[in-house]
């Protein structure tokens, strides 16, 4: 592929640094970095969040808020011409033309306003002069090459109508509408589910391919980049720390910090699976149905069926895993088991039935049952300190202890989930997104629950603290025998802490069994189209899993 | 709770402080500790020049008009008389305490009162301004709306200086901004009607608010059919005219200060409803609510503790503009004659007169430019408090 390297050359980076500027004062994003993209080439931009990879991306594209951020050095040549150089109407004329881009939630990508036809339309007509018979052409001609299914048909739909693949899809064809160069994709997966990533990745490795395109990647998922990705550019702080082949800088990392993002990937090494122990939690044909109410006098004229008929039993010390794509009922599920949700169904907890108390009769059992949310941003009341956030459960279900013993737990539950018990007087803003998650455990554990629902607690985190979190959940599973319900959609780390797995699907459970057996045996086509998107990266047949 | 302790920290003593550079322990000592967020809006006000110092003004205008009595009144603010000292302000004499005739109270604008204290080497001090918003003023020489008296010539002064003996007309009764059809000081009523309108559009913003939150935070929290009930009986009571019901009460009450205000009230808390309703309604999905009820926490904790301080937010942002316009509305009221009963000291009623009586400027001029001063202080501290609130500002 590396073959006259003056002649090949698309984009050339050199010495390029962002400093943003905030209330007098200035931080540098990007810190002089400088990498090559070649025709036909895929260069992949890696590292947590907060170290400049999108900033990068971004400002290839001139896209960042200026004046208030700025170059305090470097050159952007695309096509031997210096982008930062050039006046606001050349580059409109470069950005849709030669370089366009696409971004992580197609959602808002989108004009929610305006059906699929006239967003592409709006594009071939700014850039190629293209209208009416002959623009519609090329709409279904892009919509074909980017596998939307029916595309005459599609033509008329709103964002909306379309599921997230689809619209991830239509961004694409966006993308290709005017045959760019160079194709920037800013985490264009990580807001789909493990299928829809596999086919997408696909689809744009396809393109690429046959269109000739280079790609700049961006994304935080390791897996991704080797099976996409040419030449590799790990950044952190704002610096590129490695650089090179991606099969080189796998195999043979040399910076320490790829090293610990090569060795993040959380180690299966779940907790035994103990058929023998007292049943913690056990829900019987648990139904949580949603009504549909049409008409004047709102009758009910069907259901949505989040959860559908789902049985499952938690035995003490396990890890129920629950997974599935998004909007399968697994989060649903865990709200309804703690009774924050109605449902129709048994729940036995440590022997008392509990389906159908109400909200005073379940105070004393919720000491025993806790949940710890996705978000660490959103789970945590910003304008309460986190000795406050701690000790709300304290309040409740303990309200006779001394203001001693109160914060000899707070600081108790502190130093359990490894955060410096000083800190208990700082807000949440302060701390970094996986020690708020640390918080949200602490939360939990204060109370000395037996059972623990956790709803995705690693998926809004960076890789390296992924790690560290499963880490501690399960270093506190093992001190204090905690049970858990673990929903996620993120098998890698499903598959490191579950010892027993339930595989949902529109509500349903499609397979369950013990963690080890199902991960080396899957029965279902489901199941293995979910593996093998998730571990490897790879479609399924059509028909398996949703597009 | 022991063992697990133990299990992990080898001994109990916390670590050294000095990894810990920003952790700090809140104040004890403060009166009102408050939270970071909190503090940086502190800072985004301060950093309004306009309307901080708007709000230093005002809060001057306002604490001063508090003490109106003892800047503008006919009593006098202390007596000498006879070695011994009196503070009519505060209490009543009666003539025969000063040498007079009768039992009755002394009225120390009498010049024979004054010349009974002066023979026995007392001493009177007035207030700055020697009138109330209801003293009449004596010996004019014009009729009344009587002008300011530094524009008045010697020959208009002359009839009334010559019989009183007097040498010019800066020796009659001073009125900095002359007098109303009823020859009442301006400035006296100003104070008086300044501090009336204030006070009564603060209760007014601080009683319909919290009835304004609180019915809000009810709907939104719980939503479903106390929501949509709430909601079609507030759509409804909105739609009744306020003024006919002001009209209609006045005909059977006396227009107090405080049947005004309870009626103003009945109308004026569904401001807010809408607001804090939104807000709770938004609310009450986050993860951290989500949280606390799995927790068990009692749904008017989670009201109070967490979904209340959001909702705040907004309504900050809309409470100054919420005063302005209530303290316009006991203004208007008196304008259009429904508000407080005649001869009390009020804006509006001075408005009035200035209308009536256009050969007599000062009467609308002052009127005009305290109210346009008032609510543009008002306004100036309400965008310096809504850009103090501005998320983007506090969190950008």
């Amino acid at each position: 592929m590396i073959m006259d390297a003056t002649t090949n050359m698309l984009l050339e980076v050199r010495d390029l640094s962002v400093a943003f500027r905030q209330g007098g004062r200035e931080s540098l994003a990007v810190d002089r970095i400088s990498f090559d993209l070649r025709k036909g080439e895929t260069v992949a931009l890696v590292g947590e969040s907060g170290s400049g990879k999108s900033v990068t991306a971004l400002s290839v594209m001139k896209l960042l808020p200026y004046p208030a951020a700025r170059h305090p050095s470097g050159t952007i040549r695309f096509n031997g011409q210096d982008l930062l150089a050039m006046t606001p109407e050349q580059i409109r004329h470069v950005r849709g033309n030669d370089i366009t881009i696409i971004f992580q939630e197609p959602m808002t990508s989108l004009n929610p306003l305006h059906t699929i036809e006239k967003q592409i339309a709006e594009i071939l007509l700014l850039h190629k002069g293209l209208a009416g018979l002959e623009a519609r052409n090329r709409i279904l001609e892009l919509l074909t090459q980017v596998g939307i299914p029916d595309p005459a048909g599609r033509l008329q739909s709103y964002p909306h109508q379309l599921s997230g693949g689809q619209r991830q899809r239509v961004m694409i064809a966006m993308a290709l509408a005017n045959e760019p160069d160079l194709l920037i994709a800013d985490e264009p997966t990580t807001a789909l589910d493990v299928t829809v990533q596999a086919q997408i990745l696909k689809l744009l490795k396809d393109i690429q391919v046959r269109l000739g395109m280079a790609m700049l990647f961006i994304t935080h998922d390791l897996g991704i980049v080797r099976k996409l990705a040419d030449t590799v550019c790990v950044m952190k702080d704002g610096k590129i720390v490695e650089h090179g082949p991606v099969e080189r800088v796998f195999t043979a990392p040399e910076h320490p910090y790829t090293r610990d993002l090569l060795a993040a990937e959380p180690k299966p090494d779940p907790a035994p699976s103990q058929p023998d122990a007292q049943v913690v939690l056990k829900a019987d044909d648990l139904k949580v149905w949603f009504p549909i109410r049409r008409g004047l006098l709102r009758r009910t004229v069907g259901h949505i069926k989040a959860v559908d008929g789902v049985t499952i039993a938690v035995r003490k010390g396990e890890t129920l895993g629950v997974v599935g794509e998004s909007g399968s009922g697994k989060t649903t599920l865990g709200l309804a088991i703690l009774r924050l949700i109605s449902s129709q169904g048994a729940i036995v907890f440590l022997g008392n039935t509990i389906a159908g108390l109400k909200f005073e009769a379940m105070r004393p059992f919720r000491r025993n049952m806790q949940i710890v949310f996705q978000d660490p941003y959103g789970s945590l009341s910003p304008r309460m300190s986190v000795s406050d956030v701690i000790e709300e459960g304290l309040w409740v279900h303990h309200p006779k202890l001394s203001a001693a013993e109160r914060e000899a737990r707070v600081v108790g539950a502190l130093r359990d989930v490894g955060l410096e018990p000083e800190w208990r007087f700082r807000y949440p803003h302060e701390f970094s997104g996986g020690q708020r998650q640390r918080v949200a455990i602490a939360r939990a554990v204060v109370l000395e629950p037996t059972f623990v629902v956790l709803d995705e607690p690693t998926s809004a985190l960076d890789m390296l603290i992924q790690a560290q979190i499963v880490e501690l959940l399960r270093d506190l599973q093992k001190r204090r025998s905690l049970t858990y319900l673990f929903i996620s959609h993120d098998l890698r780390v499903v598959a490191a802490l579950a010892s027993h797995l339930v595989v949902m699907r529109y509500g349903k459970v499609v397979e369950e069994g013990p963690a080890s057996d199902l991960f080396a045996n899957p029965k279902s086509d489901y199941t293995r189209a979910l593996f093998a998107a998730a571990f490897n990266l790879e479609t399924a047949p059509e028909g398996v899993v949703a597009q | 709770m022991d063992d697990r302790t133990s299990l992990k920290e080898p001994a109990l003593p916390a670590p050294s402080r000095s990894d810990l550079p920003a952790a700090e322990p809140p104040a004890a000592k403060k009166w009102i500790t408050l939270s970071p967020i909190n503090q940086r809006r502190l800072q985004n006000f301060k950093a309004n020049r306009r309307g901080y110092y708007a709000l230093w003004v005002f809060l001057a205008l306002f604490v001063a008009s508090l003490g109106s009595e003892l800047i503008a009144n006919d009593q006098p603010l202390m007596v000498r008389y006879d070695g011994g000292y009196y503070f009519p302000i505060f209490k009543t004499y009666t003539e025969t305490t000063f040498g007079g005739e009768f039992e009755t109270a002394a009225d120390y604008r009498d010049p024979y009162l004054q010349k009974q204290i002066a023979e026995k080497d007392g001493r009177i001090t007035w207030a700055p301004i020697p009138y109330s918003y209801n003293t009449h003023k004596l010996d004019s020489p014009t009729p009344f709306p009587s002008k300011p008296t530094w524009l008045l010539t010697e020959k208009e002064c002359e009839p009334i200086v010559q019989k009183k003996g007097l040498t010019g007309c800066r020796d009659l009764e001073y009125n900095w901004l002359g007098t109303d059809d009823q020859g009442f000081d301006v400035v006296a009523r100003l104070l008086y009607g300044f501090r009336v309108s204030v006070l009564f559009g603060l209760i007014l913003t601080i009683v319909s608010s919290v009835i304004g939150v609180a019915a809000g935070a009810v709907q939104g929290y719980f939503g479903g059919w106390i929501d949509l009930l709430f909601q079609r009986f507030i759509e409804i009571w909105t739609s009744v005219p306020e003024l006919y019901v002001l009209l209609i009460v006045a005909s059977v009450f006396d227009r107090t200060f405080f049947i005004l205000l309870g009626i103003l009230l009945l109308f004026s808390w569904v401001r807010l409803v809408g607001l804090v309703r939104a807000e709770f309604l938004r609310g009450r999905n986050f993860e951290y609510i989500q949280a606390a009820r799995a927790l068990g926490v009692r749904n008017r904790t989670i009201m109070f503790r967490h979904l209340l301080p959001n909702a705040m937010v907004a309504t900050m942002t809309f409470m100054p503009f919420i005063i302005s316009s209530s303290v316009m509305t006991l203004t208007a009221l008196d304008f259009l004659g429904f508000g407080l009963p005649a001869g009390s000291a009020s804006l509006g009623e001075l408005l009035k007169q200035g209308k009536s009586n256009i050969q007599a400027p000062w009467l609308g001029m002052a009127g005009f430019f305290t109210v346009a001063i008032m609510l543009s202080l008002l306004i100036f501290i309400g965008e310096a408090v809504r850009d103090a609130f501005d998320p983007r500002k506090t969190f950008g």
